[in-house]
Order: C-alpha cells, then structure tokens, then sequence
C-alpha cells in the first residue's frame, strides 16, 4: 500500500492528518508528523499537501553516510534510530521536503505508509494506493 | 497538570529594553487552565490601574490553553488588554494557527509590553525570540502585503501563525483589529491599535514539539470520540456547509437583522445576500483553522473587469460571515453581494474591526441624513444606504482621519455620538459597537453585561430565539441564565475551544479531556473556576472605571420592531438592577 494526495484542492487546511501521524506514536503535538500541509503562498490559493512517494531509488538513503535509511523492496525507506546521527542531509535530499524532523530528538520521521492519517481526513484528500500485490511492503 | 508540559511557560517579552525572560508559572495554569482564566490572571498583574492603553506598560496578553495541540476544536487564543475602545477590560479570541503555534513553541502564554522606538516585528520560536526591523512595512495601504513579506522572509511553513496589523491600528483607530492567517481576527476592543502604539507590526509564531499526556490509550480513544463528533454533528455541518451566514434569512424573516442603523430589523431585498445566495453564487473555498477540522471559514472570490483593458480582471478573495453581512451589507443598506465583498475587502485591507466599522458608517449616515453633519465633516463625501462606493472612502477616511468628525468616529460611535449629537440611535453597548442580533431583550442584555461585550460571551441571543419568543421569562430569570452561562464560556475560553463547539464540550467531557492533560477538576469544579474567573473580569472592569449605572442604551432599540415584542426599558432596566448585586 502507499499513501497518496487524491486531490490537493479539497485540503481545508486543518491539519487533522498531521496530528493524526503523530498521535500514532502515542502522544499529542506535533513532533513525529511526516505528513505536512501548508499553504501554497497564502491560503486563499489554497494548500500543498506532502506526502512521501516512496521512492524506488531513494535520495534520502542515498545521501544518509551511516545506513541509518535502509532502501525497502517496492519503494521507500526504513529508519534505523540508533544509527542515525541527525546530520540532516536526508532532509535536504528530498526535494519535496517529505523527510521531516522530529526537533525534539534531532532525528528524522519517515513516513512507514500505514495510513492511519488517511482516516482523519474528513474531506477525501488522502488515500491509500493498492500496488501490483495489494500489500503493504513493511 | 503533566511535570513537562510547557504549558505553564509564559513568554514575557519587553519591546523597550528588546529583551525577553521565560518563566514558569504553574500556579496560574494549574488554578486557571490557561486562556481566558489565565490571561485574565495576568492582565491584573501587568495592567497598572488607570493606565492609558497606549501607554508603553501598557501590556498585550496571549494566552493558550491545556487541549490545545491534543484535541480538536481546541485551537483559539485569548489576547487580553486594556481596550483603547471601552477604557476597561479588551478580550478578543482568534484561531487560525494561532493557537496552536503559541503552544506548539513551547509556551503557554506570552505578556509583551514597553515600545519600540521604531516600526518591529516579533520572530518566536521555542526559546528564542527575534527582533526583526519592520520600518519598510510600516504604512502600507494593505495589511496583507505585511504578512505576505513576513511569509516570505520567515521560516516555519504550515506551522507558524502570522499576526499583523493595517494602517488602522498603526493610526490607533481604538477598533483596529489584528489579522491572523489572514482571515482571522482577534476583531473586537481595539487590540491592533495597541500593537500600533508599541510600533509593533507583527508576530510570527511557530513550533512543532510533543505534548506528553497520561495516558496513551485512553488519550487517543476520547480523541476519536470527540473527533466523530465534530465531523458528524448535523450543527458543525452546519458551520461548513452554508456557514454562519445561514442566519441572515432566518433573522431576517423574525425582524431580527439590524437594517439601516437599526431603523428597521428587515429588509426585503435580502435574498441576494442570504448565506445559501452567496455560496451558490460566490463562494470558492472553504478552509480551517489549525486542528479543527469543521472548516467554517467561507471564502467568496470577487471578480472584477478593469475598466481600461477588455477581458482583464480583477480576482481577489474575500472572506465572508454572518457578521460581515450584517455590518457591511444589512446595516448599511446594501444587498448587493459583489458591492458588500468590495467593502469588507476594504475593511480587511485597513484592519478594523468589521462590526464596529459598520454600524460607524451606519451612524454617520444617518446623521449625514438627518443634517446633523455636512459634507465637509466627511471630507467632501456625500453618504447614502446602499451606496458602497462612498463607503469605501468613508473606511479610508475613518482609519486615516482627514477631519475632526471622522477623528472622533475613529474612537467609535460612542466617543462621537458624546460630541457631535445623534446617541439616541449610536448603536453601541458599553462603548462597543452592536452583533447583528435584534432579537429580544435577553441580547442586549448579554451585550450590557457580558463582560467582554461580543456577541459570543452571553447566550443572549438564543434565550430569545428558544424561549422569549414564545414564554414569560423574567428579567430576572434571565440574567440568571446569562451568568450561568457566561461562567460555561469562561471554561471554554480557558481551555481554548472555539464557541462554536460549546455543544460538543460539556463540562463533564472538558473534565476527561483535561484529565489526561494532568488536570483533575470535575464538572462542578469547573463550572466554580468559571465563576471564579468572570467574577476576576469584573474585578478588572470595575477597577477601570465600568459601572453598570453608566451605561448608556440607545432609545432606538425600543423603537424597532423584534421577534419578542418584549425589549422595554422596564424589563431591561430589571434585569441590570438585578445583575449590579451578582455583579458589584
């Protein structure tokens, strides 16, 4: 399964989701959030939803120096916390600022792509793409 | 509350000296919650007795509260003050990401006080706070352009709050508002007009940190309860779908919606203007405040041809609500949507507070009607209902006075009805300016009584629709009702949840969500600390010089027709006797 943007143009902007991601690790706030939404240059012009893509090839392991970001099969990456040492150059790999950062511990939060912000989107932005499989690869 | 929770750091910031300290005061959030509670806490602290507003010490007051960043709908600040527009006790409440980005940096509440000798804005962010030269920005026709430059030069995207000031509040109009997120107000009491008088532009506010709470599983069960009840409650549906614009056609139809300076409470040409009318025929977007996911916030798109270039347009987003349609459409006799959408962009632009801009024009108007002032009062320009262009100058006239009438009209209907005449029909209660409710006499009571005099603090407007429409209820009666509930609002206004889903948090369920924040106070306490607090205002407002006595009520409420048929002086006259011994 990989998590996907339906339609950006629905956002309302409330950040549910991203509260929603970081929830999942237990508590409330906004510091393990890998989902991000914000303003495409003022919110009358309505809102940039980001997501990770789940890379085949990904930029952020192929910048990481000490394997902390480990290539999955099918696409995306896998955090190993206590290899990485915060240096943040997966952060300025992605292009589409999908690796986000946990400021508290000076680590990066990758998106796993289990969905779970997907059902705190009450306007139908998100979805949850089947591939080939129809299986999750984690 | 929780040991790690920042929500007890308070920001204290002062503009003269350009220095900040953090300090923790739990003794206040664990009394008061936060937000209103707490910055009312404070305001009797920092506030000296008889200060003028502008004043350097002098001080602005945000405040947060402990659902803030947990639980959905928890998203509004309170900013206390001293009001320049009433002279004693200003509170407005704003959400857009404002709240969440105060709490989301790790504080609490913030006290900013002193004045900067030129034009700042303020950079916080967890721990830190910047200084930033804002002489460029200040003196730009249009506030958005402001917040636009401090979007581009500041970091902290779809995390961070943007607060700004317009001309009008550099000009210290005393109802100059500030805008967050562009289309959110802290709108009432003048709080722009004090960030102008600090040479304080702005304040960009931003933060992404953990919030710890008790326990895991229990937190994110009561989550999904509350949750599930503000997607599928047919009343916050409401809020999104049509909006609170969905009350024009309703008030209108009771003789309800203050037409004209209140000389009529309908008009029948106001189907165009109707909430269902605007968003079938204007409406583009609707977007949210951070962490609520309702998304009442209704935004028209204007589109206008240029007269000197054929297929070339003007395409600017206005936000609308009920409010606006009353102040800027109804009450000033205009119907027509696109000519009401170019008026409130106008009021946007400059910065004040929409219900107090509208029902000033409202009043000029009828004294420009009545021969009780000239044309030269208003700088040359003729004023009649309905006539939106002339009232565009009029906003920029007022908020940038060009002559001594429209100077006085810059303090509110109030201060310039004591000069110029005409207060009889000044619609102004305790020096603010009307909510668009002609709806009995348990509304205007709520506007006399409540101690921060919006429409949102009093349950005024829903005793009449509910029971003065169709019972006896006594003055007495009712303001037993409206104290009751204000003590209600003072809950929710300290834990930060927007009115709007008053119906959603009860006492009993603000008492579990508060509890896995670390607080344990159950639905009784709670309703005491809301006593306890609104009586703490009142103590404010008394020290400043209010006093029931002196309020004035103008006659033209009694004269026009309403859905009760009951707003006397005798029954109003009752219930503010009544109230002086609960209140003094």
């Amino acid at each position: 399964m990989k998590l996907a943007v339906k339609d950006a143009m629905r956002c309302v902007g409330c950040q549910s989701c991203m509260f929603a991601c970081s929830r999942r690790s237990g508590n409330a706030g906004l510091s393990n959030t890998c989902i991000g939404v914000k303003s495409s240059g003022g919110i009358s012009k309505g809102y940039t939803v980001i997501v990770c893509r789940s890379c085949k090839n990904p930029p952020c392991a192929s910048v990481c120096p000490t394997g902390a970001l480990v290539p999955k099969e099918g696409g995306g990456v896998r955090l190993i916390s206590s290899k990485c040492i915060g240096c943040g150059l997966c952060k300025n790999a992605c292009i589409i600022d999908a690796v986000f950062w946990n400021e508290d511990e000076n680590k990066p939060v990758i998106c796993v792509q289990c969905g779970y912000c997907v059902d705190y989107c009450p306007y139908d932005v998100l979805e949850l793409e089947k591939d080939k499989k129809g299986v999750s690869h984690d | 509350m929780i040991e790690n929770d920042t929500l007890s750091k308070v920001l204290y910031i002062d503009l003269t000296k350009k220095k900040f300290q953090i300090k923790d005061r739990k003794d206040l959030f664990e009394k008061y919650l936060g937000g209103t509670g707490v910055a009312t806490q404070l305001l009797l602290e920092e506030c000296p007795k008889g200060i003028d507003p502008f004043a350097p010490e002098s001080p602005i007051i945000f405040a947060v509260g402990p659902l803030t960043g947990a639980f959905p709908l928890a998203s509004k600040t309170s900013a206390m003050f001293k009001s320049p527009h009433t002279g004693d006790l200003g509170e407005s409440h704003a959400g857009g990401r404002s709240a969440i980005a105060i709490r989301m940096a790790g504080y609490g509440a913030i006290v900013i006080k002193g004045k900067s000798e030129i034009p700042i804005y303020l950079s916080i962010t967890s721990g830190k706070v910047q200084f930033k030269n804002a002489t460029t920005l200040w003196g730009m026709k249009d506030g958005s352009i402001a917040a636009k430059v401090m979007r581009q030069t500041e970091k902290g995207e779809g995390l961070r709050a943007i607060f700004r000031i317009g001309q009008a509040g550099e000009n210290l109009a005393t109802f100059a508002n500030v805008t967050t997120e562009t289309y959110r107000h802290f709108g009432r009491m003048g709080l722009g007009a004090i960030f102008g008088s600090k040479m304080l532009k702005g304040i960009v506010i931003s933060g992404k940190q953990a919030i710890e709470v008790s326990n895991k599983k229990e937190y994110r069960a009561l989550y999904d309860k509350i949750y599930d009840m503000a997607t599928e409650s047919p009343l916050m549906k409401k809020y999104h779908d049509v909006g609170t614009a969905i009350n024009i056609k309703s008030l209108n139809s009771a003789n309800a919606l203050p037409v004209k300076n209140l000389q009529q409470s309908s008009i029948d040409t106001i189907e165009a203007v109707t909430g269902e009318e605007i968003a079938k025929h204007h409406l583009a977007r609707r977007v949210a405040c951070a962490h609520c996911p309702v998304a009442c916030i209704h935004l028209a798109y204007l589109r206008e041809p240029y007269d000197d270039d054929p297929y070339f347009y003007k395409t600017t987003p206005v936000c609308y609500d009920f409010e606006l349609i009353y102040a800027l459409g109804t009450m000033v006799g205009i119907t027509e949507p696109k000519a009401m959408l170019k008026l409130i962009d106008i009021v946007e632009q400059v910065g004040v507070d929409a219900m107090s801009m509208g029902v000033i024009l409202s009043w000029i108007t009828e004294m420009f009607e009545k021969n009780l002032i000239t044309k030269d009062d208003l700088n040359g320009i003729s004023i009649s209902w309905g006539d939106a262009e002339g009232y565009i100058k009029l906003v920029k006239n007022v908020t940038k006075p060009t002559t001594d009438f429209l100077k006085a009209c810059s303090s509110g209907v109030s201060h310039a009805s004591s000069i110029y005449g005409g207060k009889e029909f000044a619609m102004s209660f305790g020096k603010n300016e009307m909510a668009g409710y002609h709806t009995g006499p348990a509304g205007y009571l709520g506007f006399l009584l409540g101690a921060r005099h919006s429409h949102l603090d009093n349950g005024g407007y829903s005793i009449d629709q509910k029971e003065l429409v169709n019972t006896e209820v006594t003055p007495k009666e009712v303001v037993d009702k409206l104290l009751e509930e204000e003590a209600i609002r003072q809950i929710l206004s300290s834990i930060a949840v927007c009115f709007f889903a008053r119906g959603i948090y009860d006492l009993k369920l603000v008492s579990e969500a508060i509890k896995l924040l670390g607080f344990d106070m159950d639905d009784k306490k709670l309703f005491e600390i809301g006593k306890q607090i609104h009586l703490k205002k009142y103590q404010f407002k008394i020290r400043e010089g209010f006093s029931i006595d002196k309020l004035e009520i103008p006659e033209r409420i009694y004269e026009t027709n309403d859905p009760t048929g009951k707003i006397t002086k005798e029954f109003i006259n009752e219930g503010l006797d009544y109230a002086k011994n609960l209140i003094n």
